[in-house]
């Protein structure tokens, strides 16, 4: 294992574990999608640019957007 | 059952679990090694049917089976999804007069990157044979696409520009090309998604045979699937309210 991906797996362990602990469904949104990227670079390191680009699109941008358009309509509509 | 019952039942569930991912751990090849018998037996079978990039060639030939699951268990989760979110009988759509503004920089990015986004959904979906992606990821890029529309313009330019309607029947569309691709399989082969079309040079646009049609089907399934998904999303955040 050559250090580039030990860094990259300590990353994604360390981003999981602020998603995890972050409590408020808001900044969990941002947290997911920031912990997106980091499993981004972790599966470019490890030669999976398919799952890469998945990721990327799904974990990274729709799925934290979801997210953030279901809180929104649960606080009601303050706009 | 009592509270300490309870933790019992877990204990020996926990204990069971975990004592097999550790022997399964334990018999694992080592990380990066270079034993790899299902690598040695896809990658001629992909590359003896014209398709450059194996993972394609897994999904969509090799285990194109696996695929069509998959793609269902998309197409049942966005219809849940849109049934669960549509209007209930005390709701009703109000669109907002005054959707307040967007930073011209915003906007400017935002139709400068349309086209851009469009092209490339386009080209990870027709090259997925041949590069990396596929019709899931480029349907999921271009799906982003259509939803710069709302970034940079405003939520009633997207809902005109977006016939949710045409979504909805082109999901359907895909979904279903996808069966008949494997059926037209099973009619020439006798066997359901089989590689039939001609396989062409390794490397060409068109090659790959049923790869390339496939990853197609998925792009315009996924693609639509991710809009209608998202557009019942973004309406009950933003135009669904209650009517008493």
């Amino acid at each position: 294992m050559t250090p580039l991906l030990v860094v990259a797996f300590l990353l994604v362990a360390a981003g999981a574990t602020v998603v995890v602990l972050t409590r408020e469904p808001g900044r969990q949104a941002v947290t997911l999608s920031v912990y997106g990227v980091l499993l981004t670079l972790l599966f470019v390191l490890l030669q999976a640019p398919d799952v890469a680009l998945s990721q990327v699109a799904v974990g990274s941008a729709v799925v934290p957007l979801m997210v953030l358009l279901a809180v929104r309509k649960v606080r009601g509509g303050k706009r | 059952m009592t509270r300490s019952a309870r933790w019992i039942v877990f204990w020996l569930g926990a204990g069971g679990v975990g004592t097999l991912i550790v022997l399964a751990l334990l018999r694992m090849p080592s990380f990066g090694g270079l034993v790899h018998p299902y690598r040695d037996l896809a990658v001629p079978a992909a590359v003896g049917r014209s398709s450059p990039n194996i993972v394609s060639s897994i999904n969509f030939d090799q285990r194109a089976l696996d695929t069509l699951g998959e793609e269902t268990i998309l197409l049942g989760s966005v219809v849940g999804a849109a049934t669960l979110l549509r209007p209930s009988k005390d709701e009703q759509e109000l669109l907002d007069r005054d959707e307040g503004r967007v930073l011209e920089a915003t906007k400017l990015l935002g139709y400068l990157l349309l086209p851009v986004t469009l092209i490339v959904g386009a080209d990870v979906v027709f090259h997925g044979h041949l590069t990396p992606g596929g019709g899931f990821q480029g349907g999921v890029v271009l799906a982003t696409a259509v939803h710069l529309l709302y970034v940079a313009g405003s939520y009633r330019l997207l809902r005109r520009l977006r016939p949710k309607s045409w979504y909805q029947v082109a999901e359907a569309v895909a979904a279903g090309a996808f069966v008949v691709l494997g059926l037209v399989g099973l009619l020439l082969t006798g066997a359901f998604l089989a590689n039939v079309f001609p396989h062409g040079v390794l490397g060409d646009l068109f090659s790959a045979g049923t790869v390339f049609f496939l990853n197609a089907a998925v792009g315009a399934e996924v693609t639509s699937g991710v809009v209608v998904l998202l557009s019942a999303f973004l309406a009950q955040a933003l135009s669904v309210r209650e009517v008493s």
